[in-house]
């Protein structure tokens, strides 16, 4: 049988960072991946080098649109490592309030964009829907719905009205309804787990040959986590538990991070009990960075984000080093996609939540002819008719 | 948990570290000759299951500084393995056979600052365009 190779990528308006993927496959069956990026390279590193301390935290905010707040957590982390910086207790709290919610409201973009790649389109709007408030809490924080500019180095740049948190509380309490919405939806549909139970297998070796990070290592068994082992802002001030799965599978990536938006909501609202009681100052004033280096560590939604920086003493760092999670964990799809059929594919990219909307500009290209076989739209049919078909066969 | 780390590090290239600075409790910088990197972070990979974060690379003016940043997750401790290389024949040997992970922080190093790594299985550029020019490092200082 001819082999052909389809391009996946680069652009897409939905997605949240470029990327290209290029399966080669026989029929059905996906005999070989490769990824190519830099589509979406700004030299942020090197752009670092020429802005002064609190600027920097500015400028990794916008690394990314989505896990905004991870990068300015792992740079102050960062900044507090090289120069010894104590953090008043207040400031932790509203750091973890701000990580959790983003976390939340991450994970129900990804929900909601894999339950539209397998045909679940309800799920989308669903999940999507049950997003909009955790950024109106966001909003009622901050100021912002995203880009929340609260972090600094040695504290927070906005506090907490103590006169809000009832409200924010209330806002909190209702999202529970929409996640035990989801968690039924999914353990209980036959399909969902026929189009994701067995898919995309990542095996635990793997995960420690890649280095994978974040929900996609822990839903195969690798219990790692920045907040628990290396605990920074109020982790380790609260109760919450390591979600972790031993399948490895698509299923698995889901669950683990429904179970972790619990996770994220008790975590936020032990925190605003504690704002109620924990007053003080939420910034140590920082007024120097000395010569040093520094490593800083944040678990973002996808995983560790790793910021380190080298200091000479001046107001600006020498040298700026950021690794965010995706780096470690789109390679995995390498051994998560091969072996697997086409329309499997688009959910296995989609599982690592990386930018399976990228699917959107697929095109098969027949290797011999070099003529367009099939389009974005029509891989994102194949996979949701591969659900319409299950559910009719279960009919039957 | 950090120093039992450190203490076993110790132990297996007693005659190998150039030089060790703990900065804090849970960060500790190790150096080591540029010819030995293979061999410690086959160490700290097999034996010791650390895992590789990432790995940065700094243009010092005279030299190139490579720095292996390992995490050894389960006490939060990162131990960051530093090398100095020539910078007039920045050439190291590829740790991306030894672990797969490296690959790519290996390709986005040596198109950025121009280091060549020996027997790496797919040294190509990784985020750099194809009609960037050849022997051009951005992070390079001069």
């Amino acid at each position: 049988m001819a082999k052909t190779i389809i391009p996946v990528g680069p652009y897409h308006p939905l997605q949240e960072e470029p990327e290209f993927f290029k399966l080669l496959v026989e029929g059905e069956k996906v005999l070989e991946l490769e990824i190519e990026l830099g589509y979406n390279h700004r030299g942020i590193e090197k752009v670092a080098e020429s802005k002064s301390y609190d600027q920097v935290i500015f400028l990794v905010e916008r690394v990314c649109g989505i896990c905004s707040t991870s990068h300015p957590i792992a740079c102050v982390n960062a900044l507090e490592d090289l120069a010894d910086i104590k953090v008043p207790e207040r400031a932790l709290y509203i750091r973890s309030i701000i990580a959790e919610l983003e976390r939340l409201h991450s994970h129900l973009l990804w929900l909601g964009l894999a339950g539209h790649f397998i045909g679940y389109n309800t799920v989308w709007m669903w999940a999507w829907k049950y997003r909009e408030p955790v950024l109106d809490i966001c909003e009622r924080i901050s100021g912002n719905r995203n880009h929340y500019a609260m972090m600094k180095a040695g504290g927070v740049r906005r506090d907490i009205d103590n006169n809000d948190i009832p409200h924010i509380m209330k806002m909190v309490d209702n999202l529970l309804p929409g996640l035990d919405l989801f968690m039924g939806a999914v353990m209980d549909d036959p399909v969902i787990a026929l189009r994701t139970k067995g898919v995309g297998v990542l095996t635990k070796e793997d995960v420690i040959e890649y280095g994978a990070l974040g929900p996609t290592a822990r839903a195969s068994g690798v219990a790692i986590d920045v907040r628990k082992d290396e605990p920074y802002a109020a982790y380790p001030l609260v109760e919450w538990k390591l979600i972790t799965r031993e399948e490895g599978d698509v299923f698995a990536k889901i669950v683990v991070r429904i179970l972790e938006m619990y996770e994220a909501v008790k975590i936020i609202k032990q925190c605003l009990e504690k704002l109620k009681i924990v007053g003080g100052e939420i910034d140590a004033k920082v007024k120097e960075i000395p010569p040093g280096e520094g490593i800083g560590r944040g678990e973002a939604p996808r995983g560790e984000v790793f910021h380190y920086i080298r200091s000479d003493g001046s107001n600006r760092p020498i040298r700026y080093k950021i690794r965010a999670p995706s780096y470690m964990n789109v390679p995995t799809n390498q051994k998560s996609v091969v072996g697997g059929t086409v329309s499997d594919a688009t959910i296995t990219l989609a599982a690592v939540d990386p930018c399976y909307c990228c699917t959107e500009r697929v095109a098969v290209v027949d290797k011999k002819t070099g003529k367009k076989g099939l389009t974005g739209q029509d891989l994102i049919r194949l996979s949701q008719e591969k659900t319409l078909r299950l559910k009719s066969e279960r009919l039957e | 948990m950090a120093e039992e780390i450190l203490a076993r590090i110790k132990d297996e290239f007693s005659k190998k570290i150039l030089k060790v600075f703990e900065k804090s409790p849970r960060r500790i910088y190790i150096d080591f000759d540029s010819k030995d990197i293979p061999q410690v972070v086959s160490f700290l990979f097999r034996e010791m299951g650390g895992r590789l974060a990432t790995a940065t690379g700094i243009d010092t003016r005279k030299n190139i500084e490579i720095l292996y940043h390992f995490s050894f997750d389960s006490s939060g401790t990162i131990v960051s393995l530093r090398t100095l290389i020539d910078k007039k024949n920045p050439e190291i040997e590829s740790i991306t056979p030894i672990i797969k992970g490296a690959e790519w922080i290996e390709r986005e190093m040596h198109e950025l600052l121009g280091v060549n790594f020996k027997n790496h299985p797919n040294l190509k550029r990784l985020l750099l365009f194809e009609d960037w020019p050849e022997g051009k490092y951005p992070l390079r200082r001069e």
